[in-house]
């Protein structure tokens, strides 16, 4: 496979990855994911402490499925969307099957009543599954910037 | 309600000499936010420092927050732990701009004055001028300035401080039930498996409050009932100190039948009422007594949680009369393997800022303060389950939150 398909297929990914979380179409993010995969949120300070608890985890694709039905069911909160900027993807190196892929985001928060704010900034450091069309993560560590989390989170990052 | 009597001396007016009728003011006042700094925060109170396995050696520190005041915890070359505050005598500049590490002596970057582990003044830079210009006046002895210290004691491998001399020590203060209740679930060596801040847009009372209502649990948080889980809960109870402010509750579960639900259920169809995966609640019996939830405050800021294999102290740090910081402290212990180390990780999906039992008390307190705003006449009801602050065999009750009353209006004298 040349490097120009999988840099075409890993920004397909991405970028389909943040409309479907922006779109509220969250019951198809975690068709995204191969199974099982890791997902985690995670803070930089814990991340670069070694520490492996962060503030979303899923280690399956079931994990991921509860998430979303739990959030649309269960849980109780501000109705309230994301709107996310990806800056430049690096594809960093293929094994492969498995594309290192690094990028950075900012996501803001839009309340229902319209308040935006830059809710989030990190880096999403991935490990995307290339051995199929469509391609699926296998990992995506959320890494934030911050320690800080405003009020709750809710939908995925 | 009247506002007579109202003066910079007085706090917020109270309705009665009860704890069940709270004035909604409590919430909004400034003038009593910076009276319960002084009373509460810097009164007669434990509260959390840091674990001591954050300081293993002499020199290592950790920058940490009382109510709004910053304070260092240090371990000194003798193995003691100290504790002042993070102002430097002379300018009043902080000593410590750094969280955590490890150093020989405390300096100050603004003039280069010096302190030891002990807080000690040593070292003033120019003390004797510049070629004999200058310099402190004589009568100025070092040996004569230190910073402001806390009183220290540690329990279950947390630390914790004081700025009163007529605090009680910890295990009194705490009163023997939650002590019990604190070294129960602190029966191991711990260690930190993450940590998050969450900001919250109310005042701090009402995240604390919270955390001592038994009432909304499965009102607020729909997550367990949604997906049938915790079923086969049963009874628990609430202990709640002399003074009121401290206390714990908890709830048993039987944990073999739960574990043999999952089991059966994974053989019937699915129902979108069901986990997709079930590891999220899995959990061990893993103090052998059936208890599944315990949460457990220590007046004025501190929670210890056991909510099934989380365990995890929660520091609430009032940031104004209307925001509040709370930093989770997501803990494993040493007899921890992989498999109880990963369990713990899932499970934590259940608290924290997202988490699926615990992510509604993020906003509900804001929602409470957004009510209140320019609309704080009036006192809130807080009956449920009596009028006393005592501890009850069950948990439809509001007796822990009066307990907190009952200590606040103690301590800051209204």
């Amino acid at each position: 496979m040349d490097d120009l398909t999988i840099r075409l297929g890993v920004q397909e990914l991405i970028g389909e990855y943040a409309e479907r979380i922006d779109e509220d179409r969250l019951e198809e993010w975690p068709d995204l994911f191969a199974d099982p995969c890791r997902y985690l949120v995670i803070s930089r300070s814990n991340h670069e402490a070694g520490m492996r608890q962060g503030v979303m985890y899923a280690a399956t694709r079931g994990m991921l499925l509860d998430r979303v039905f739990s959030i649309r069911r269960a849980n109780l909160f501000e109705p309230h969307r994301y709107r996310h900027v990806i800056g430049p993807i690096r594809v960093k190196s293929v094994n492969g099957n498995t594309a290192v892929v690094h990028s950075h985001f900012i996501v803001a928060r839009i309340m229902h009543d319209g308040v935006t704010t830059l809710f989030a900034t990190g880096r999403y450091l991935d490990r995307i599954d290339i051995s199929a069309t469509p391609y699926r993560f296998s990992e995506r560590i959320v890494v934030l910037d911050s320690d800080k989390i405003d009020t709750l989170l809710a939908i995925p990052l | 309600m009247s506002q007579s009597g109202l003066t910079a001396e007085h706090g917020v007016p109270w309705p009665s000499n009860g704890i069940s009728e709270i004035p909604f003011r409590v919430y909004t006042d400034q003038e009593q936010y910076r009276r319960e700094q002084e009373r509460l925060f810097k009164g007669p109170t434990w509260n959390y420092l840091c674990l001591t396995v954050e300081l293993t050696k002499p020199g290592d520190f950790v920058a940490t927050t009382v109510g709004e005041t910053a304070v260092i915890v240090v371990r000194d070359a003798d193995g003691a732990i100290n504790a002042f505050v993070n102002r430097c005598v002379h300018r009043g500049n902080l000593l410590c701009l750094e969280r955590q590490g490890n150093v020989r002596e405390f300096g100050c970057i603004y003039h280069g004055w010096i302190y030891n582990l002990t807080g000690q003044l040593t070292g003033v830079a120019f003390e004797h001028g510049v070629q004999r210009q200058g310099g402190m006046p004589p009568e100025f002895r070092k040996e004569e300035h230190k910073l402001q210290r806390l009183r220290v004691a540690v329990l279950g491998g947390l630390v914790f401080g004081t700025f009163s001399d007529v605090t009680p020590d910890l295990e009194t203060f705490l009163g023997p039930d939650v002590t019990r209740g604190l070294l129960r679930v602190m029966n191991r060596t711990p260690h930190v498996l993450g940590r998050n801040t969450q900001v919250m847009p109310n005042n701090w009372k009402l995240y604390f409050e919270n955390v001592k209502d038994t009432y909304h649990a499965s009102i607020l948080h729909l997550f367990l009932t949604t997906f049938r889980i915790n079923r086969l809960t049963m009874p628990g109870g609430i202990f709640i100190n002399q003074d009121g402010g401290n206390h714990y509750s908890f709830a048993k579960l039987d944990y073999q039948a739960e574990d043999q639900e999952y089991k059966n259920a994974g053989l019937r169809s699915e129902s979108e009422f069901r986990l997709r995966d079930n590891s999220v609640v899995e959990s061990v019996d893993e103090y052998g007594d059936g208890v599944s939830v315990q949460i457990l405050t220590v007046f004025p800021g501190m929670v210890l949680q056991q909510v099934r294999n989380t365990i995890a102290v929660r520091v609430i740090r009032p940031r104004g009369v209307d925001k509040t910081e709370l930093e989770w402290i997501h803990l494993g212990f040493d007899t921890d393997d992989e498999a109880m180390t990963e369990r713990r990780l899932r499970q934590g999906n259940l608290i924290g800022p997202a988490g699926y039992i615990a992510m509604e008390d993020g906003c509900i307190g804001g929602f409470v303060q957004r009510a209140l705003q320019y609309n704080d006449d009036g006192a809130g009801l807080v009956m449920m389950g009596g009028h006393e602050a005592e501890s009850q065999p069950f948990r439809a009750s509001e007796a822990a939150i009066r307990g907190f009353w009952k200590h606040y209006r103690a301590l800051m004298g209204d």
